[in-house]
């Protein structure tokens, strides 16, 4: 880990009041991203990671959420920032890109007019010079005729073409950190490919870190430096790209790889799937929260275990690295 | 857009075109509506009223009256009344329609900003106690009968309160022609203007309010919070921008039905004699021409208002504008 990150996030605690009571969606996760790294943050749907998300951006509005932790931005605490200290901070050094284009921008305005909005809520700009900084933002994101989509409404562009309008305005003030849900999941898959490779062009371009949230573990494979498996709220493993995808710790990863069809070999009867469902939120099981739905449990693993491991790759697992090697020698996980 | 005006006239001359017919029609078919009866007055001979029949052309086929009547409205313009004598009709309209704009014009500047306001206040403030103290006050002012605030307006300015300082400056009921006498004009209306005001407000705020909260929730709005451009923007901006769409549609309808001689309660209760009250006087003497007069104007008014808010629509609204 670099000595100065960009974001570090400590126990970060997402949970909501609701009538079982307090329900966390995401419990006390930390991790520290240095500038320019990609991680890639992977988990099933309701492990946690869109609301990992929004909280980073402060977007968690609802009056029955409760907020703990820390989450520091260059050294500034985001977590209970006033609103106006947060406006200066989101869109400007922080953006975002929501997981569905259709609905993420306004209908009513123009796409040009809604990135020259984000530009001049955070510099002091002409709306002429905003007007053409918004222009050339469309081109960069390959978008033919840019000044022409600019002056176009949100229904009169494909899919593809909004969330690269998404994408242009969250790039506007050139954004440190890029956090994009599920950037690719609404879009078909050549453009899936063309926005990936956008979002690698712009860390190349600016130096900018990304967190990129997806269950599409193709699309890590493809650009993240680093990787975080969530489940249930929590970071079951993390390492680089490279420890998790030829070594991975965690059973709930193994099992995660497992269901990725193979390109090369014998044509498996039947994919792979990880047994059960997650758990409901409101009860989870004491301990490791994977316990149910894992084949080698046992005792050990009603206490919940930490994060351990060498090099930077860890994993939340009591399983003895050697018990691991065994495991992994008999085929329980593919990579 | 010139073929859309076009196809909107058409269609209003069709409107107006059905629902003369269907006045006209309803009229023959009212039991002891004969019109010659009337004209000759009480206790005439078969005689008289023959001639009477004859005169006014009530003995020839319907079709051929409903073409005579529709001549002498738009062409001839000397339709007369079958109840006052001589009594034009079409300058009687006219006359009325000044006094019905103005009221229900006043009105609606009141209605619009106080709703605007009712609404993105409670909806900005949701679950608040101004929040509730609002919907409570619009439920009020909803639940209120506009005769009822209406008479009460004028018991207390008009007698109680009227000699103290608070309401000595609260004109008789009736009508001041803008034209004569532009304070005197506002003076006169500003109370019916509030009462009929009232209703409205807590509708359009209420509606505004639903509007705006159920907005607020949508995806867009999250991102143009995280674009970091400050509540108000993103409340007034995205939100109650697109919420407009819903508040302008019901205030085209509205409008266009008070200008059409909805406002009949407040006109009466005030002293104004406007469309409203004018169709009112018809109907109660089965005045036929006063009756298709007032009928035609108030369709007119209606297609025309719905006609605004298609254009409103299409510029709020891009959607809209593709669509056509």
């Amino acid at each position: 880990m670099p000595a100065e990150p960009l974001l570090e996030v400590s126990g970060l605690t997402v949970s909501f009041r609701t009538e079982d009571g307090l329900v966390e969606a995401v419990r006390g996760i930390s991790f520290a991203i240095a500038p320019g790294e990609i991680m890639g943050l992977v988990g099933e749907s309701g492990s946690g990671k869109s609301q990992t998300l929004l909280a980073l951006m402060g977007l968690i509005t609802s009056p029955n959420a409760v907020l703990s932790g820390s989450v520091r931005f260059r050294g500034q605490e985001l977590v209970g920032l006033g609103r106006r200290a947060l406006d200066r901070i989101r869109g400007r050094d922080m953006a975002m890109i929501f997981q569905d284009p259709m609905t993420a921008l306004t209908p009513v305005h123009t796409v040009g007019a809604q990135i020259v909005e984000q530009i001049r809520a955070h510099e002091r700009i002409s709306p002429r010079a905003a007007r053409a900084r918004a222009v050339e933002l469309i081109s960069a994101v390959g978008i033919p005729a840019p000044a022409d989509v600019a002056g176009r409404y949100p229904h009169q562009l494909s899919g593809g073409m909004r969330q690269r309008a998404v994408i242009a305005m969250a790039l506007s003030c050139n954004p440190a950190l890029l956090i994009a849900d599920e950037p690719t999941t609404a879009l078909d898959v050549t453009v899936q490919a063309q926005i990936l490779e956008l979002i690698g062009r712009l860390r190349d371009e600016f130096g900018s870190a990304v967190i990129l949230v997806t269950h599409d573990l193709g699309v890590v494979a493809e650009i993240a430096d680093t990787v975080r498996v969530m489940y249930a709220g929590k970071v079951v493993e993390e390492g680089s790209k490279r420890d998790l995808f030829t070594a991975p710790q965690h059973p709930y990863a193994w099992g995660l790889f497992a269901s990725i069809p193979p390109l090369e070999g014998a044509r498996p009867a039947r994919l792979s799937a990880i047994p059960g469902t997650p758990p409901r939120l409101s009860a989870l099981p004491a301990g490791c929260a994977f316990r149910p739905r894992c084949a080698h449990a046992h005792a050990a693993c009603a206490a919940m275990p930490a994060l351990t491991g060498e090099g930077g790759h860890r994993a939340a697992c009591v399983l003895s690295p050697a018990r691991r090697a065994e495991l992994l020698a008999a085929g329980e996980a593919r990579s | 857009m010139l073929f859309a005006l076009l196809a909107r006239l058409g269609q209003m001359v069709l409107v107006m075109f059905g629902i003369s017919v269907v006045a006209f029609l309803i009229f023959f078919a009212t039991p002891g509506a004969d019109p010659s009866a009337r004209i000759a007055g009480r206790n005439a001979s078969q005689e008289t009223l023959q001639q009477v029949r004859h005169d006014f052309g009530l003995d020839r086929p319907l079709p051929v009256q409903y073409a005579l009547m529709m001549k002498r409205l738009f062409v001839t313009r000397d339709l007369t009344s079958f109840v006052n004598r001589g009594q034009k009709v079409i300058p009687t309209v006219m006359n009325a329609i000044p006094i019905t704009l103005s009221l229900v014009c006043g009105a609606a500047v009141l209605w619009v900003l106080g709703g605007l306001v009712v609404g993105v206040v409670a909806g900005a403030t949701r679950g608040s106690y101004v929040d509730r103290g609002l919907m409570m006050l619009g439920l009020a002012g909803i639940s209120m009968p506009v005769f009822w605030l209406g008479e009460v307006a004028n018991l207390v300015t008009q007698s109680r309160w009227h000699d103290t300082w608070a309401f000595s400056w609260v004109p008789a009921l009736g009508y001041v022609p803008l034209s004569v006498d532009p304070w005197g004009w506002f003076k006169a209306l500003v109370i019916p203007w509030t009462v009929l005001a009232t209703l409205y407000v807590g509708l359009y705020g209420r509606v505004l309010r639903a509007s705006l909260i159920e907005m607020m929730q949508e995806d867009f709005i999250r991102t143009a919070r995280a674009k970091g451009i400050g509540e108000t923007r993103v409340l007034l901006h995205h939100g109650l921008r697109t919420s407009l769409v819903a508040f302008v549609t019901m205030f085209g309808l509205d409008f266009g039905a008070l200008v059409g001689g909805g406002a009949l309660l407040t006109e009466v209760v005030f002293g104004l004699q406007g469309v409203g009250k004018l169709t009112y006087d018809a109907l109660q003497t089965l005045d036929l021409p006063m009756i298709l007069a007032t009928v035609i104007y108030a369709s007119f008014f209606v297609v025309m208002a719905n006609f605004v808010v298609d254009i409103l629509h299409a510029i709020l609204d891009p959607r809209a504008r593709d669509a056509r």
